[in-house]
């Protein structure tokens, strides 16, 4: 026992500095403006998808940011897992046309099945810049994991729009954002109070939007989000019982050793 | 020596094995009845957790390699595959990349441990010497491994590492190219990438195997880093040692979990879920964190060659530390000064990790340099000079004296492993 405090101190030292280095490596984020901290259901330990929000996110997506951004990794069958049924999707995805070929093989569209992946908005990166004064709209696929700051990010991103500070140049075609690095972006503000219509009566403020829209992107880049989090709990739980059992069985082993 | 062995086996199968190919009597030999000193603490649990998670990194990526696809075009899009379509594939994946994080933590901890306990020292040079060379392996898999996923940091990465070749004089170039298979990091790089990711792990098995082996020549290290004087000072492995170990592995799971199940990309760098982009620099480069010691020491000084030279040599002076610690005590418990410069050691090492975090600029330059002037003094100048000078605490009589603190033991009563000692 009396090897056992300098050892504790010693790995506490040890645990301490290793902790330490993993923290602070997180690089230093590049943005002057830290993004607003919002209070997601999707996070903590036991953190879910409000179901609601993610369908209300979808819509904003549907309508407004699939103009520009494709969802090239999502299957029209992921919207199963916020709530939508087999048939709504089903008839979601038949009312989206594809690129086909016919039997004597003449390009044609067919309806879109729950298997087929987003449809991307343009054929090409070449169009896609040519629709949006040079910028490329990025899949959102991942988006809320591509960027430091996450879900945040996003959502600041979104409500970040405001007039370019007086003395600021901006060039011409690029849009002023308080989040955006080097405030300069390529997207026209695209969510406003009201930009559209909720059928379940929820608020359409801007702010409400954003989260929406940014929870359904949360949904999509981790769809295995609420499957992690309940194995994540009974694997710990059954970890911490295996721990003390076997610390159990180690006391008894060695309560007869002088060590 | 050919001849059956004479096994002691009762059971007439495992006799007739045995018999044959004495690999049940080796195990019993080296992991049941091998005699390991009674006074270890939970460090030396570590050797056991590299290994447990070296399994599981093999297990992982041999499952991640049946759906991954080594080709630029196709690669980010498979991984993001194996997250979604794969059963489990988020499991599989979220583990491996974490697993490989969790395996650097726990080697940082086993050498940090051979360090304060001068587990390096004769007789066991050549263990040593072998766990530099796991080392070695270890970094370069888990840097390929992390140019497999194909996005902006593996790309980036995969370049800046690779063109540090370039500052060797003359062949530098050429080398750089033979690496690349190309006149840049493309498709070929990828490739080739992956198939050393899937071999590397057999060669660390190998050499862990050899590790191993010359473990139980020599026996192992203990915290007071005298050899055991008899049975009175030793334990069977099993039931003792497997059990110890068994909470150690419970606890570090624990850990694993947490990391796997609630914060899978908190280590990761977010740049890495944007497709590579040759085109489009990301603004701020880094490795993943436990290369970020050597990437401060790298660019520590102005010149790349010279950078280039000292990151290699942080790693090569490893080698040969059993010959510079010309102290005849191993264990830094009984050496009061080498035992403050030991944490200076760690301090600077973490230090060095955050400086290779950040932009090279303003306070984190000459941070770096001071650092990494330390790490080079602490092995090329205070390990040689202070094994001299230093006047180091008495050493306890054996191991079971220094357990009981009382006078010495009788002469001729030799205590039995299981008896109080
Ligand atoms: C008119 C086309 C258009 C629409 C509609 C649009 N975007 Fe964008 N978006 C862009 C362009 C172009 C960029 C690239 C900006 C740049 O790089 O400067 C972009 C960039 C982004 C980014 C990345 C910012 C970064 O950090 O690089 C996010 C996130 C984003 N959009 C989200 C959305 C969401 C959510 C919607 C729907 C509410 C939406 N966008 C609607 C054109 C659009
Ligand atoms: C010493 C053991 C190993 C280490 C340290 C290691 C390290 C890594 C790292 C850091 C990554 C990148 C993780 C990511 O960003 O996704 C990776 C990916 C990968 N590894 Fe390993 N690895 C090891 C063993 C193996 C083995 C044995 C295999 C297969 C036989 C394997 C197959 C793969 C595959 C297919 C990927 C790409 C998939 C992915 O990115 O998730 N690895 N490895």
């Amino acid at each position: 026992m009396r090897t056992l405090r300098p050892t504790l101190i010693g790995a506490a030292l040890l645990g301490a500095a290793l902790l330490g280095a993993v923290v602070t490596a997180a690089p230093a984020r590049a943005q002057e403006e830290t993004e607003p901290s919002v209070n997601w259901s999707f996070s903590g330990l036991f953190g879910t998808f409000d179901r609601a929000a993610a369908q209300r996110g979808f819509q904003i997506y549907n309508q407004v940011c699939s103009n520009c951004h494709s969802l090239r990794q999502a299957y029209y069958r992921d919207l199963i897992g916020i709530g939508l049924s087999a048939q709504q999707v089903k008839d979601l995805a038949a009312s989206k046309r594809f690129p086909a070929l016919t039997e004597d093989g003449q390009p044609t569209d067919r309806p879109g099945l729950p298997s087929d992946h987003f449809r991307d908005p343009f054929p090409n990166e070449l169009a896609a810049r040519a629709a949006n004064g040079g910028g490329l709209p990025p899949d959102l696929s991942v988006i809320v994991k591509a960027r430091e700051g996450g879900p945040d990010y996003v959502y600041g991103i979104l409500t970040g729009f405001i007039d370019a500070p007086a003395g600021f140049k901006l060039m011409p075609g690029l849009n002023y954002n308080k989040y955006f690095p080097g405030h300069q972006i390529a997207m026209p503000q695209p969510l406003r109070d009201a930009t559209v219509t909720y059928i379940d009566g929820t608020s359409n403020a801007l702010d409400q939007e954003a989260r929406d829209v940014v929870t359904f992107l949360t949904y999509i880049a981790n769809p295995e989000l609420e499957e992690r989090h309940r194995m994540g709990v009974k694997v710990v739980l059954f970890l911490l019982f295996l721990t003390g059992l076997s610390y159990a069985v180690k006391r008894k082993l060695w309560a007869n050793v002088h060590h | 020596m050919v001849g059956l062995f004479h096994s002691d086996i009762k059971n007439p199968v495992l006799r007739w094995i045995d018999t044959r190919l004495p690999i049940l009597t080796m195990v019993q030999k080296e992991y049941g009845v091998f005699p390991t000193p009674k006074n270890f603490n939970y460090f030396w649990a570590f050797g056991g957790l590299a290994m447990v998670t070296l399994l599981i990194m093999i297990a992982t990526g041999v499952v991640l390699a049946m759906a991954y696809t080594p080709n630029t075009t196709m690669a980010f899009d498979s991984v993001e595959r194996i997250m979604r379509d794969v059963n489990y594939g988020w499991l599989l994946r979220y583990a491996h990349e974490n697993g490989a994080s969790m395996f650097f933590i726990v080697v940082y901890v086993h050498m940090f441990r051979g360090l304060y306990y001068g587990s390096y020292k004769n007789p066991r040079e050549l263990l040593w010497i072998l766990g530099v060379a796991i080392f070695l392996v270890m970094m370069a898999t888990a840097f390929m491994g992390y140019v497999l996923p194909w996005g902006q940091m593996s790309f980036w990465a995969a370049t800046v590492i690779t063109n540090l070749f370039s500052a060797i004089p003359v062949v530098g170039e050429p080398i750089v190219q033979w690496l690349w298979g190309g006149f840049s990091v493309g498709n070929p790089t990828l490739n080739r990438f992956f198939s050393l990711h899937y071999l590397l792990p057999f060669v660390l098995f190998a050499l862990v195997f050899l590790h191993v082996a010359a473990l139980h020549i020599t026996g192992s290290n203990n915290p007071l880093g005298i050899e055991p004087k008899g049975p009175q000072d030793t334990l069977p492995f099993h039931p003792y040692y497997t059990v110890k170990d068994s909470v150690a592995i419970c606890v570090y799971f624990i850990v694993f979990a947490l990391l796997v199940f609630f914060f899978p990309n908190y280590l990761g760098h977010a740049d890495n879920y944007i497709p590579a982009n040759p085109l489009l620099t990301p603004p701020h480069i880094v490795p993943d964190w436990y290369f970020l010691p050597y990437y401060a020491i790298l660019r520590a000084v102005p010149s790349k060659l010279g950078g280039v030279a000292l990151m290699f040599g942080a790693v090569l002076i490893l080698f040969v530390v059993p010959w510079l610690d010309t102290s005849k005590v191993r264990s830094a418990k009984f050496r009061p000064i080498y035992r403050v410069f030991f944490w200076v050691l760690v301090i600077s090492c973490v230090v060095l990790g955050v400086v290779g975090s950040q932009q090279p600029v303003g306070i984190w330059v000459p941070l770096g340099q001071v650092a990494t002037a330390y790490y080079f003094f602490h092995f090329l100048l205070l390990m040689p000079v202070l094994g001299k000078l230093e006047r180091t605490l008495p050493l306890p009589e054996s191991i079971s004296h220094a357990v009981l603190g009382g006078g010495p033991l009788p002469n001729g009563v030799a205590a039995k492993p299981m008896e109080k000692a």
